[in-house]
C-alpha cells in the first residue's frame, strides 16, 4: 500500500475509533442526572394492563421513555434467567409470576433490594414470597390471581344449560366433580365445535390452586408424585378429558387464542388476570362473557411481581417505576380498566373495587367476587421450579388429550420427569 | 555506502513484504475464526467435562467424563438422537432429489428463466421464524389449511403435533421448503459449467433426455453433489429453530412426549431451561462428532454411487 494512502488510512480508522468512543459515553451516562433523556425497558409476559399507565408517567417525568416488550410465560422467564446468568441482557424492569418466583428470589444477589417500606401496603404472604434468604425484597407485587369460573352464557342458553349466574354456581357449588357432571349434559347438547372447557393443563392449575400444598413443601422438596391433593387434582382433569369435555388447547398458546375467537370452549378456569386476557382474545364476545364461583370455593393461580435487575443501567430510575406501577392507585386503575386483582388488601373494600362491575363480563360483580376470594385465600408455598413442574405436568395432561398415554402410563412418565427437574 | 545499505533495507523490506504480507492477509479471518470458531469449541470441551451451573455465576467442578456416562444411559438424548435422524432423512433426501430436477428444468431456455431463478431462491431468504410460523399454522390442527385440503379428499383431520411420524413430515416439509431452492441454485451453477457439446454428442448419437441427465448431467455434477450432501447433513442434523416454533407448548422438549425433540434442541432444554451447562456441552460435542461420522459416510456414498455412472 502506498505510504500516504496508509496515513490517510490510518488517520480514518483512528477518527472513527474516537468518534465511536465518543458516542459510546454519550450514550451510557450515568444514571444520576434527573433530566437527561432515558428509556427504561419493562419486560413483561401476558398483559399487565400497563398501557395507559406508561403513557400517564412519561407525561409526569418527561425525559423518560418506556418501552415495553411482551413474550409468551415460558419465553419470557427463560430469557430472564438466561440475561441473569450471563449478566447482560435483562430489561430495567422484569416481570416475574409466582411459578418462578421462587427460583429468582433464590438469587436474589441479582436482584435490587426494594427496602421494606412498602412491606405493610401488601397482603402478608405476597411480600414474603418474593423475599430473599437473606431478608432482602427483590420484588413488588403486581396482583394475585383469586379464582373463579368465567363461561359463555349465550353457549350455556344454546346447550339448555341454566345460564343465569347464581343458578350455575349453585349448580358446581359443591365441587369438580359436579362441574364435570355439569359439563357432560352441557356436551351432549352443546352447539358444534364448543368443549366445556379450553384444556387438561389448566384446568389441573385450578384445582391444584385450592389445595394447601401444591408442588413444593416448604422445604422445597417435590412432593409430587406422593401429595394426595396432586393425585386428586389429576384424576379429576383426566376424568373431565375422558368424558371429551376438553378443548385440547395449551393455555397462551396461538391455538387457544384462536380457540377464543371460535367459541371453541364454553368455560375456563379464571383467576383475576385470565379476565385481560379473555378481552384481549375474545372482543367479538363481549358481554357474552359472565363469570361464576368456582367449584369448591378458593383458591389461587398466578399473581406476579415486578422486579429490578442490577445489570440496569438506569437501576433509580427503574425503582421509582415499579413502585409507582405497583402502588395502590395504579393497581386499582388496573383492577377497574382490565382485571387484574390488587395485592394490596386495602383496596378491597374501597366502594370503586368492591362495588365493581365489568361490562364485558355481563355486569358480574367482579370487584366483590374477586376480592373476596382473595381475603379469603390461603396462599399455597411455591418452590423454585413450580413454573416447570406445571409445564411438566401440562404436558402429561396433553399426552392424554392427544390419545398417546392412559392415565398411569402419563402419570409415571410425569412424576419422573418431575423429579428430573429436581436434579 | 549508504546507497547500498539503503538499497539492503529495501530489498530486505521487499522480500519480507513478498513472504509477509500473505499472512497478513490471511490473518484477519484467523483472528476471527480462534475468537469465534476455535476458542468457543475448545472452551465447550472443557465445559463439558465439568458440572456447571450456570445459574450459580458459573461455579464448576472438574467430573471428567461423567456428563458423556449419563448422557449415553439418557433415553431422552437416544429419543432426540432418533428424531433427528428421522428428520434429517425426511427433508435432505426429497430436498436433494427435488433441487437436481429443478435445477434442470431452469437449466432449459424458458421464458422468465432470471426470474424463476431468483424465485426458487425465495424461500432461503424469508426468515426462518417468519416461515416457521406459518406452517405451523398451516399445518393446525383444528383450523390448518393442510387439514382443510386433506379434508376435502376425506382424508383426517391429523393432529400433526402429536404423533412422531406427523410433526416429523411437517418440520421435513418446512425445512426442505426452505433449502430445495439453494440447493437447486448451487446444482444450476454447476450445470452450466458442463461443456454443450457433450449434450450435442449424445444427441447425435440418438440418446434420451433421460439418458443424457443420468449420464451426462449427473457424473459431471459430482463435485456438487458432493458438497450439498455434505452441508446438508450438516445443516440437517443441527435443526433447532423449526421443532422449537413448531410446538404449540412454547417448551424446548419438543412436543408432549418428547416426539419431535432434536439433539440440538435438547441441547438447548438442559443447557438454558435446566441450566446445566456442562451436560449441554458433552451433548453439544457428541453432536458434533456424529454430524462429523454422517458427513464423511455420505461423502464416500455419494464419491461411490456418482463413480458408478462413469
Amino acid at each position: 500500500m502506498h505510504p500516504k494512502r496508509l496515513l490517510r488510512l490510518a488517520a480514518a480508522t483512528l477518527a472513527a475509533g474516537v468518534l465511536l468512543t465518543a458516542c459510546g459515553t454519550g450514550t451510557e451516562g450515568g444514571s444520576g442526572g434527573g433530566n437527561e433523556k432515558i428509556t427504561l425497558n419493562v419486560n413483561l409476559f401476558g398483559n399487565f394492563g400497563y398501557q395507559d399507565l406508561y403513557a400517564e408517567y412519561q407525561k409526569s417525568h418527561p425525559n423518560i421513555t418506556i418501552q415495553e416488550r411482551t413474550a409468551a410465560y415460558n419465553d419470557h422467564h427463560r430469557d430472564l434467567i438466561t440475561h441473569l446468568a450471563t449478566g447482560s441482557g435483562a430489561g430495567d424492569i422484569e416481570g416475574v409470576d409466582t411459578g418462578f418466583i421462587a427460583q429468582m428470589r433464590e438469587r436474589g444477589n441479582l436482584f435490587v433490594d426494594l427496602g421494606k417500606d412498602r412491606q405493610s401496603e401488601y397482603l402478608d404472604w405476597k411480600w414474603a414470597a418474593s423475599l430473599a434468604k437473606d431478608g432482602k425484597q427483590i420484588g413488588y407485587g403486581t396482583d394475585v390471581g383469586g379464582l373463579a369460573i368465567c363461561y359463555r352464557r349465550d353457549l350455556f342458553e344454546k346447550a339448555g344449560m341454566p345460564f343465569d349466574r347464581d343458578q350455575v354456581s349453585a349448580a358446581w357449588g359443591s365441587g369438580w366433580d359436579q362441574y364435570i357432571e355439569f359439563g357432560k349434559r352441557y356436551a351432549a347438547k352443546a352447539p358444534a365445535g364448543s368443549a366445556f372447557f379450553d384444556g387438561g393443563g389448566q384446568l389441573f392449575n385450578a384445582i391444584i390452586g385450592q389445595a394447601p400444598v401444591g408442588y413444593y413443601n416448604e422445604d422445597n422438596a417435590i412432593v409430587v408424585g406422593t401429595s394426595p391433593d396432586v393425585r386428586k387434582a389429576w384424576d379429576l382433569t383426566v376424568k373431565a378429558i375422558q368424558s371429551n369435555l376438553s378443548a385440547k388447547l395449551i393455555g397462551s398458546s396461538q391455538e387457544w387464542n384462536n380457540g377464543f375467537a371460535k367459541d371453541q370452549f364454553a368455560t375456563i378456569a379464571c383467576p383475576a388476570w385470565m379476565m385481560t386476557k379473555i378481552k384481549d382474545q375474545a372482543k367479538h364476545a363481549a358481554g357474552k362473557w359472565d363469570v361464576a364461583s368456582v367449584p369448591g370455593g378458593g383458591g389461587n393461580w398466578g399473581g406476579s411481581y415486578l422486579t429490578v435487575p442490577k445489570q440496569g443501567k438506569h437501576i433509580e430510575e427503574a425503582k421509582k417505576l415499579a413502585a409507582w406501577l405497583t402502588a395502590p392507585e395504579q393497581q386499582a386503575k388496573v383492577f377497574t380498566a382490565r382485571g387484574n386483582l390488587p395485592s394490596i388488601p386495602a383496596l378491597y373494600d374501597k366502594p370503586d373495587i368492591a362495588q365493581y362491575k365489568d361490562a364485558f363480563f355481563n355486569n358480574a360483580p367482579v370487584g366483590q367476587l374477586f376480592t373476596t376470594a382473595a381475603k379469603q385465600l390461603k396462599p399455597q408455598y411455591q418452590g423454585p421450579r413450580a413454573g416447570d413442574v406445571q409445564t411438566t405436568i401440562r404436558d402429561a395432561l396433553v399426552r392424554i388429550e392427544q390419545g398417546k398415554q392412559s392415565s398411569d402410563e402419563s402419570w409415571k412418565q410425569m412424576v419422573s420427569d418431575v423429579e428430573r427437574l429436581a436434579k | 555506502m549508504a546507497t547500498y545499505l539503503h538499497q539492503a533495507r529495501r530489498a530486505g523490506l521487499s522480500r519480507l513484504d513478498t513472504k509477509g504480507s500473505p499472512y497478513l492477509y490471511i490473518l484477519p479471518f484467523f483472528l476471527l475464526f480462534g475468537a469465534f470458531g476455535l476458542f468457543p469449541l475448545l472452551y465447550t470441551a472443557y465445559v463439558s467435562f465439568n458440572d456447571w451451573d450456570l445459574l450459580d455465576s458459573g461455579s464448576h467442578r472438574w467430573v471428567g467424563l461423567a456428563n458423556y456416562r449419563e448422557m449415553l444411559q439418557d433415553a431422552y438424548f437416544w429419543n432426540a438422537l432418533g428424531n433427528t435422524l428421522s428428520i434429517w432423512v425426511l427433508s435432505t433426501v426429497p430436498q436433494l432429489l427435488a433441487a437436481l430436477w429443478i435445477a434442470h428444468l431452469l437449466n432449459h431456455r424458458l421464458r422468465a428463466r432470471t426470474a424463476l431463478r431468483m424465485g426458487v431462491l425465495l424461500p432461503n431468504v424469508t426468515s426462518i421464524v417468519a416461515v416457521t410460523i406459518v406452517f405451523t399454522q398451516l399445518f393446525g390442527r383444528d383450523f390448518g389449511m393442510v387439514n382443510w385440503a386433506l379434508g376435502l379428499v376425506g382424508i383426517g383431520p391429523i393432529d400433526w403435533q402429536a404423533n412422531t411420524w406427523s410433526s416429523h413430515l411437517a418440520i421435513s416439509f418446512i425445512v426442505a421448503w426452505r433449502w430445495t431452492g439453494y440447493n437447486a441454485l448451487i446444482y444450476l451453477a454447476s450445470m452450466q459449467a458442463i461443456p454443450h457439446h457433450l449434450y450435442e454428442a449424445a444427441d447425435l448419437d440418438g440418446a434420451s433426455q433421460a439418458q443424457q441427465f443420468r449420464r451426462i448431467t449427473v457424473p459431471m455434477l459430482r463435485p456438487t453433489i458432493i458438497f450439498t450432501t455434505v452441508i446438508s447433513t450438516i445443516g440437517g442434523l443441527q435443526i433447532m429453530a423449526e421443532p422449537l416454533l413448531f410446538a404449540s407448548s412454547q417448551t424446548p422438549t419438543g412436543g408432549s412426549d418428547r416426539q419431535f425433540q432434536t439433539v440440538a434442541l435438547f441441547m438447548y432444554e438442559q443447557g438454558f431451561r435446566e441450566f446445566r451447562f456442562g451436560y449441554a456441552s458433552a451433548v453439544a460435542w457428541t453432536l458434533c462428532l456424529v454430524i462429523a461420522i454422517f458427513a464423511i459416510i455420505n461423502f464416500l456414498l455419494t464419491r461411490r454411487i456418482a463413480k458408478d455412472e462413469d
